[in-house]
């Protein structure tokens, strides 16, 4: 049973057929094209699908499409400056180290996106928080956790 | 002092940008036109007999394209021994044995057709401890080998044992043990098989290894019959490896035989459950160790015997032993050694290379019972450590020609790190330890060759390609490679793009392995770099009309060091050279193959030119009612040559720490019976960011004579000595030893408990 719902992704309004088995990655990755959120199980345990629904992280693999209606979406794809050029975010991830295999990256730029526009210079606690979902293999998580607190101090 | 304006920078990757941008494309994000997917039925037991397999429901179900089980190419055969075929029939051997595949138009037809395959089994009697399965009547995994134990020779003597077992004053022996544990890559493992009309075939894959597994496909289409057809495999970014993307898999052979008879591209890419259980772990082993040493503390001799847990077929962790040799014979100073390794075939899955390649498991060993017998010698662990530490200009009872080493330098920074002598020996709660590691840092002479091929061309402008057969996955190859090349031709590192994923374009290389890359590829940059550099000095030097000595390049002009009116513009010299007649092609190729050896018979030959030395410290807090080990702070100190980016270089540093920590602490796969329980990341303990002790990356310094720039690698020695070092801290902090990786607070309290009843 398809149903017509309405989201406003990275700013756009757009609608959309879905079909009530979709996930919103599923929706955002094999429907859109939009292949920059990851899949790293399918299960909501290492936050690589993480994206932002009304300014909170969420594990997009678990989040049925049917629960989007009406919500604002931005994705890794959203987080661009209008010239094209890199998120301060992204080059705090990019300036500190913080990307090796840059599976994990989009998800942890996104969850680490919906921590600072919450809480502008947060922590480390909080930012070793706000990360607690997203799995990375290669780094250890420091350049990572560095990226965050160098883009909270710069701002 | 030599000073540099690119190498030796915080320089970062360059990759980064399209990864922070959600634009790199892993193999999961790949599609051909009219692309099938491709989906494995895997065994429901560890051992039995396959009596029928009935695939025609799965064959009407509409979208399924092809249906395959082992009747289908029963001759090929994968892996380095030849023991594994990519669909089994006959039998099963473990749990991830492949039965039937699918091809269909979506990935979920192709999941409803493998439920619609009928397969009847007869089981047989299976085996999982490798003990039990050495044992005389156990069950076979291999009937036709008569045994379950390898025939592979893994023995390394040097010295007299005997005598200096008689003549030691103080001797230790001891059992260790490290369980299975898995590369857990966040990108699970794919590829994409595509023919095209004249059965040439691309692999778009995730190899670490793509001139390799270019042979292992050609082969493969060989035993198919397809002779001499062309195979391009084409990289896409790789979402980690760590080793286990060193072999080919039985996914890419089925992908490849679904792709060669339905005439279409066949993905197939892992889920998360099959990365669990479908890939090739470390595997576990048993370590009897005995070490002894004089009155003085000089350590005399070092004995070890091992078994390894091969699994159900055979992969390169079967070679496992040949880098667990490294440290037997060569970390401290040892005249006698006696090393022998058995891998023993099991229904368990199948062991293969991870980060350290055996290194940690006889690491963790090594430098335990090293602790244990500094103690009974009534030695403090640093100072026994420093007395018998190696030295530039040693060969070791190996023949390792030991050039740069800072081994003394790493332990001497954690020490003081860590405040050694002030916190060591307290025994309230709270303790340090320290383990150190040797491993190859220039190269790794496992095959004939250890090249690496580079091609270097400029274009009109000044901008630089560089091929490489290097393949970067994660890990900054990329990045490392240009500094060298942006510095030896006198351009920006934005000016230098590299290209590492097609083998259409890029010239051979024996693989990513054995922190090889930053060693071998950055010398066949270099050896590239420097042709192009000469080309160019050369014919500036007519249109400056100065000596091609006296010229340099920086900034992307070539000027005379004698004559700063003398100077022009790179770009302008490119177009002469290329608009000028007899014009010249601004290219340049290089092959480094480094003056390395092979192992001779008796397992003796310099296997690497230089040697990496590093040092871990740790302090640790010990709860006596709960047996929690907590972290207070982790030192780990690197001997390097020398760094070419230090924030890459740290990155691999921090990355490999936490590996070993999960190593240490956490990490195991737990399997009953041959079937994974704990395959999936809610069970399987990965460290989150929570878990990030404070941490410390050193870098030493030694600046290698042959490494590029004085660089060794360093990709692999960040987990070695983790564990060693933990297990020593707990037994700093509260008095008990864990010998049985990973150090859980259960075993923590068990032994605290143990301890009570005995005083």
């Amino acid at each position: 049973m398809k149903k017509e719902i309405m989201i406003t992704l990275n700013g756009e309004e757009i609608r959309a057929d879905v079909e009530p088995q979709w996930t919103l990655l599923y929706f955002l990755r094999e429907i859109l094209g939009l292949t920059g959120t990851k899949e790293g199980c399918g299960y909501g345990e290492c936050g690589a699908c993480t994206v932002i629904v009304d300014g909170k992280a969420v594990n997009s693999c678990l989040y049925p499409i049917f629960e989007a209606d009406g919500k604002k979406i931005v994705t890794i794809e959203g987080l661009a400056t209008e010239s094209g050029g890199l998120h301060p975010l992204q080059k705090a991830f990019v300036d500190n180290g913080a990307v090796q295999c840059g599976y994990c990256t989009p998800g942890m730029i996104m969850s680490a996106k919906a921590l600072l526009d919450a809480k502008p210079q947060p922590t480390e606690e909080e930012i070793k928080d706000a990360i607690a979902g997203n799995f990375c293999r290669c780094t250890g998580y420091v350049t990572i956790i560095d990226a965050i607190k160098a883009f909270g101090k710069g701002r | 002092m030599e000073w540099f304006l690119t190498v030796g920078q915080r320089i970062p990757k360059k990759d980064a940008p399209l990864k922070a941008t959600g634009n790199a494309l892993y193999i999961q994000d790949l599609r051909l036109p009219g692309m099938l997917h491709g989906k494995i039925l895997y065994s429901r037991y560890p051992h039995a007999k396959i009596l029928n397999i009935d695939t025609s429901k799965a064959e009407r179900l509409p979208g399924v394209k092809a249906v395959m089980t082992g009747s289908f190419a029963s001759a090929l055969r994968i892996g380095f021994m030849k023991d594994n075929p990519p669909l089994k029939s006959g039998k099963v051997c473990s749990m991830r044995d492949e039965v039937a595949a699918v091809a269909a138009t979506t990935p979920e037809i192709a999941d409803e057709a493998l439920g619609l395959i009928d397969v009847q089994y007869e089981e047989l009697s299976a085996v999982f401890d490798p003990i039990e399965a050495m044992k005389e009547g156990a069950p076979l995994i291999h009937e036709e080998l008569g045994s379950n134990i390898l025939k592979l020779p893994w023995r390394f003597i040097a010295g007299d044992v005997e005598q200096a077992k008689k003549d030691a004053a103080y001797i230790v022996e001891n059992t260790y043990t490290t369980p299975w544990v898995t590369h857990c890559c966040l990108g699970t493992s794919g590829c994409i098989a595509a023919f095209d009309i004249n059965n040439d075939l691309t692999m778009y894959s995730n190899t670490q290894i793509p001139s390799l597994a270019q042979k292992d496909y050609v082969d493969a289409l060989g035993a198919l019959g397809l002779k001499n057809k062309k195979v391009r495999v084409v990289q896409s970014f790789i979402g980690g490896a760590f080793g286990s993307k060193l072999d080919t898999y039985s996914y890419e052979y089925i992908a490849m035989l679904l792709a060669f008879k339905t005439r279409k591209p066949v993905k197939i890419v892992f889920s998360r459950e099959e990365e669990f259980f479908a890939t090739s772990p470390r595997q576990c082993t048993i370590t009897r160790i005995s070490q002894g040493c004089t009155r003085e503390g000089a350590l005399t001799f070092r004995e070890m015997e091992m078994i390894l847990d091969n699994g159900a077929y055979t992969s390169w962790g079967a070679t496992t032993p040949s880098v667990m040799m490294l440290p037997i014979s060569s970390l401290y100073k040892v005249p006698s050694i006696k090393y022998t390794a058995q891998c023993v075939y099991t229904n368990n899955t199948y062991s293969q290379a991870m980060r350290g390649y055996g290194n940690p498991q006889a690491t963790f060993a090594i430098e335990s019972s090293l602790d244990q017998l500094a103690e009974i010698a009534g030695i403090d662990p640093l100072e026994f450590r420093r007395k018998n530490a190696n030295e530039p200009g040693e060969i070791t009872p190996q023949g390792f020609r030991i050039t740069t080493c800072g081994l003394k330098d790493c332990m001497d920074e954690v020490a003081s790190r860590l405040d050694w002598t002030g916190k060591r020996g307290r025994n309230k709660g709270r303790g340090v330890g320290m383990a150190s590691l040797i491993h190859v840092g220039g190269g790794a002479r496992v095959y004939k060759s250890d090249g690496c091929g580079t091609i270097i061309k400029m274009d009109d402008f000044g901008k630089v390609d560089v091929f490489t057969g290097a393949t970067d996955m994660g890990q900054g190859s990329e990045t490392v490679i240009a500094q060298m090349v942006a510095e030896t031709l006198g351009v920006g590192i934005e000016d230098v793009t590299v290209i590492n994923n097609d083998t259409d374009a890029c010239p051979w290389d024996v693989g990513a392995h054995a922190s090889r890359t930053t060693f071998v590829a950055g010398n066949a940059a270099l050896g590239a770099a420097r042709k192009i550099r000469d080309h160019l000095l050369e014919i500036a030097a007519k249109v400056l009309d100065e000596n091609p000595e006296n010229l340099d390049i920086k900034k992307g002009a070539i000027f005379s060091t004698k004559d700063k009116e003398k100077n022009i513009a790179i770009g302008k010299i490119l177009r002469s050279a290329h608009y000028s007649a007899h014009g010249k092609m601004m290219m340049a190729d290089y092959f480094y193959d480094p003056p390395n050896e092979n192992f001779d018979r008796d397992f003796k030959g310099n296997l690497s030119v230089s040697y990496a030395y590093g040092t871990h410290g740790v302090e640790v807090e010990v709860d006596r009612e709960t047996g929690q080990v907590t972290v207070l702070k982790y030192i780990a100190a690197h001997d390097v040559g020398r760094a070419i980016n230090p924030m890459l270089l740290e990155g691999q540093i921090y990355g490999a720490g936490l590996m070993g920590l999960g190593y240490a602490l956490g990490e195991k796969m737990i399997f009953e019976k041959g079937k994974l329980r704990n395959g999936n990341f809610l069970d399987y303990k990965l460290l989150t960011a929570k878990d990030v002790p404070p941490v410390e990356a050193v870098i030493v310094e030694t600046i290698d004579k042959d490494g590029p720039f004085g660089a060794k690698g360093i990709g692999e020695p960040g987990l070695v000595p983790t564990a060693p070092a933990i297990a020593n801290a707990i037994y700093d902090a509260v008095g008990v030893r864990i010998t049985d990786l990973p150090i859980t607070a259960e075993k923590v309290l068990k032994a605290l408990k143990e301890k009570e009843k005995r005083t």
